[in-house]
């Protein structure tokens, strides 16, 4: 099982979403990451999809979605042919004495500060899924209070564009 | 309407016009169905969808009203064009829906109104989304206001309904109603057929709006693949054509894709036998010596052999169902295969294709004959190719060796069997036959000989028990002229039976014979050969006292109620039901209920362990 990262170009309408994840459980594919948001095109809504599958599962999820009448388009990124990131706010316990240790630790990931109190930072961080959690592991002796992240969105390197040739062939 | 896939609109010709697109453009409008434009009328949106539906050609509803769909109700009273048939439970309007559709190819429709109206379709819309039947569902649904409030009746049939539709809409627009009616059509009809949902709110269909017609498509996304590719129809003819085992494996798809005159040519220019699946039966005649019949779980040894031992498989419009391969690592392990389908995510799905082919099947087929004609031409005498003479010869030898039969009951009570092969043999190939789930579903697939498409309707992929009777009526409404039989078991006929009354109302004279073994045949036998002959709850007379009299039921409901009981009573009764025109008739069929379907494949084992009868493996001829 390897994961793939699947573009999903969408008619911007009600229940898409629905559609989609209920696509997967009911195929019995699993969903590792998901996110979803408009794209220069107002009519069209862009998912990125993060999937543990093998290869032919691969193929089969990706039919199955084009199957789906709202979907436009299925690419898959390449992890390296791919600028992939993922957003993490995360609250960590910071008092007078930490709290430099904390905002030193975090340039090192060029993660910002975004809130402060007396006893706890926010900090906002972006990066691939590997890069954010080295940042969580070294956070993680100094209390992590609490944690949200998004799903991945991913955009393939070089000047193509996927939204571009989705509506010329489309 | 015959083939929509090569009559409709291009989708892509839809889909391809760049945004924003224009209203005025010719070549982005609806024109399948009758063409009947009416300029920008003034109308409530219930009258939009009665407009509509005349508009796209429907000509039957089978439905039943409620408070929701009330409004769509009062113009429907003054159409001329469309029937509605009152059903007497919603699930019989799904079934009827599809028994039209099924016998025709025309687009089946069915209305209902929101909450328990629109739940009561789920079971025949999972039905026509496994076995790919143009179906298109109508619900009325709570005013858009109260959507979301567990107001009265009130069901999320959109949410619902998404696994088990092709694609589902949620209408709270009166101005969207047309335009929804003419893609749901669009959609159910061409590509890979299936059933689409409309779920229109009240307030939608008793808003005013106007009508105009042809409504503007909006389907960017919606773009089947019909044309298939000429390089790999041009490698299918090359492993065809040396391949030394090839099987035709046909499937549901010929039937819907109105390709059996094409497939009968290919047949008849390769000389390949073919196996027809239980959705394919009467593609090809079965009086051709090619057929090897049904393949599968209950299949003939000649179909079920011939696919293990062949190397080339040759699927169109067939999707390689569990029942088809038993054990798919086991399945035909010498065997390429080349598979045909409009569905691109059928193919190599549960067994992996060496040629794709996505396409129209009959489109395929055409251009395979075409591509195989000319390669024959340009190959040399000598070649070698195309030289299936040994094996024809070989699975000749299993069909003749190992017939499909039946053993007579001791007691001499009656053998299902025999009932339905008479039922057959006096009915001919014009009828048409519609069967439940179970026993009698199987030996109907078996013992009935099938020469046209179209003539055998069942409940394939999702095995509805009570889809006889309700299909039945449905296929008699579309083709009032012929013979319709509902072969149904006496557990199914008991699920469906109220639309005996729908039947008798409207005039539609069905026949129904009723395979009474008073027990949940299939189960039973699956409980005497798998679990020790524990009959747990199929049992479905256990006082022996006919309950309820299928006669006097049938007599209650004024059809006509027969019976038979021996031999000697069969071909009398049926005799009987042919010359009764006027009115349905049922036959109880008392049948000994020790009878089981043979051969068969026990559930998860290689094909290669099938049975032809009880402890009685085939000896296979030396060679192997």
């Amino acid at each position: 099982m390897s994961k793939h990262t699947l573009s999903v170009l969408v008619e911007n309408k009600p229940g898409v979403l629905t559609r989609v994840a209920a696509l997967f459980s009911r195929r019995g594919f699993n969903i590792d990451s998901l996110a979803v948001g408009p794209t220069e095109i107002p009519e069209i809504s862009r998912m990125t999809v993060v999937v543990e599958v093998e290869g032919s599962a691969l193929e089969q999820v990706t039919k199955q979605l084009n199957k789906l009448i709202e979907v436009l388009k299925v690419v898959e990124l390449d992890k390296h042919a791919s600028v992939q990131r993922e957003l993490l706010l995360v609250k960590v316990r910071a008092d007078a004495v930490t709290r430099s240790q904390v905002i030193d630790t975090i340039a090192l990931f060029k993660a910002k500060v975004v809130d402060v109190s007396t006893d706890a930072l926010t900090i906002e961080a972006t990066g691939d899924s590997e890069k954010l959690h080295a940042l969580l592991d070294v956070l993680a002796p100094f209390g992590v209070r609490e944690l949200v992240q998004s799903g991945m969105v991913a955009v393939g390197r070089g000047s193509r564009s996927i939204t571009d040739r989705s509506l010329r062939s489309a | 309407m015959t083939d929509t896939t090569k009559q409709a609109p291009s989708p892509a010709d839809v889909a391809s016009r760049p945004r924003p697109r224009t209203a005025s453009s010719a070549a982005n409008v609806a024109t399948d169905g009758p063409a009947e434009v009416a300029v920008a009328v003034e109308v409530t949106g219930a009258q939009a969808l009665v407009l509509a539906l005349e508009a796209v050609g429907a000509e039957n509803i089978f439905g039943i009203p409620g408070g929701a769909i009330l409004p769509a109700y009062d113009p429907l009273l003054d159409s001329t064009k469309l029937r509605h048939i009152l059903v007497r439970h919603e699930q019989g309007a799904g079934h009827a829906a599809e028994g039209y559709a099924s016998a025709t190819g025309k687009v089946g429709v069915c209305l209902a109104t929101s909450g328990p109206g629109a739940t009561n379709l789920v079971t025949p819309i999972a039905n026509a989304y496994m076995d790919s039947v143009p179906m298109v569902a109508i619900t009325g649904q709570v005013a858009s206001a109260s959507i979301g409030t567990d107001a009265f009746q009130e069901a999320d049939i959109r949410g619902i309904t998404m696994p088990i539709t092709k694609h589902n809409y949620l209408v709270t627009d009166a101005g969207k109603i047309a335009q929804a009616i003419a893609e749901a059509f669009h959609v159910a009809s061409t590509g890979r057929p299936g059933p689409v949902l409309v779920d229109i709110s009240k307030d939608a269909l008793q808003a005013k709006t106007t009508f105009s017609w042809p409504p503007v498509f909006d389907l960017p996304g919606y773009r089947p693949v019909t044309r298939p590719h000429g390089k790999q129809i041009r490698e299918a003819a090359r492993l065809m054509a040396t391949s030394s085992r090839p099987v035709l494996y046909v499937g549901g798809g010929v039937v819907r894709g109105h390709a059996s005159d094409a497939l009968r040519r290919l047949v008849e220019l390769t000389q390949i036998p073919v196996v027809t699946t239980l959705m394919a039966r009467g593609t090809v005649p079965d009086s051709n010596p090619l057929n090897l019949g049904m393949p599968g779980m209950h299949g003939t040894v000649a179909a079920v052999t011939g696919l293990q031992k062949s190397d080339l498989i040759i699927a169109l419009g067939a999707r390689f169902d569990d029942r088809v391969t038993g054990q798919l690592s086991s399945f035909a392990p010498d065997a390429k295969v080349i598979h045909a389908d409009i569905d691109p995510a059928e193919i190599s799905k549960n067994r992996a294709a060496q040629v794709p082919i996505v396409g129209d099947v009959g489109e395929v087929i055409v251009d395979l004959i075409e591509q195989i004609t000319a390669d024959r031409a340009a190959a040399p005498a000598d070649s070698g190719e195309w030289d299936f003479a040994e094996w024809r010869e070989r699975v000749a030898g299993w069909k003749q060796t190992f017939p499909l039969g039946y053993t007579t009951s001791d007691d001499g009570t009656l053998s299902p069997q025999y009932v339905i092969e008479r039922i057959g043999a006096l009915s001919g190939p014009e009828a048409t036959y519609v069967a439940g789930v179970g026993q009698h579903q199987m030996w109907a697939a078996q013992f009935v000989r099938y020469e046209r498409p179209n003539s055998w309707i069942n409940s394939g992929g999702l095995g509805t028990m009570g889809f006889s009777v309700p299909a039945a009526m449905g296929a008699k409404v579309a083709e009032p002229e012929r013979t319709v039989w509902a072969i149904d078991g006496d557990g199914c006929f008991q699920m469906t039976n109220q639309e005996l009354a729908t039947c008798v109302i409207n005039h539609i004279p069905i026949k129904v014979a009723i395979i009474n073994n008073s027990s949940l045949g299939m189960v039973r036998q699956w409980q005497t050969l798998f679990y020790g002959e524990r009959y747990s709850n199929t049992d479905l007379q256990p006082t022996a006292s006919r309950v309820p009299d299928f006669v006097k039921l049938a007599d209650a409901y004024g059809c006509v109620g027969l019976r038979a009981e021996t031999v000697e009573e069969v071909d009398a009764v049926i005799k009987t039901a042919l010359e009764i025109n006027d009115r349905p008739v049922v036959i109880d069929f008392i049948v000994h209920r020790d009878a089981m379907v043979w051969p068969m494949v026990p559930s998860g084992v290689s094909n290669d362990m099938i049975l032809a009868a009880r402890h009685e493996a085939p000896v296979w001829e030396r060679e192997e």
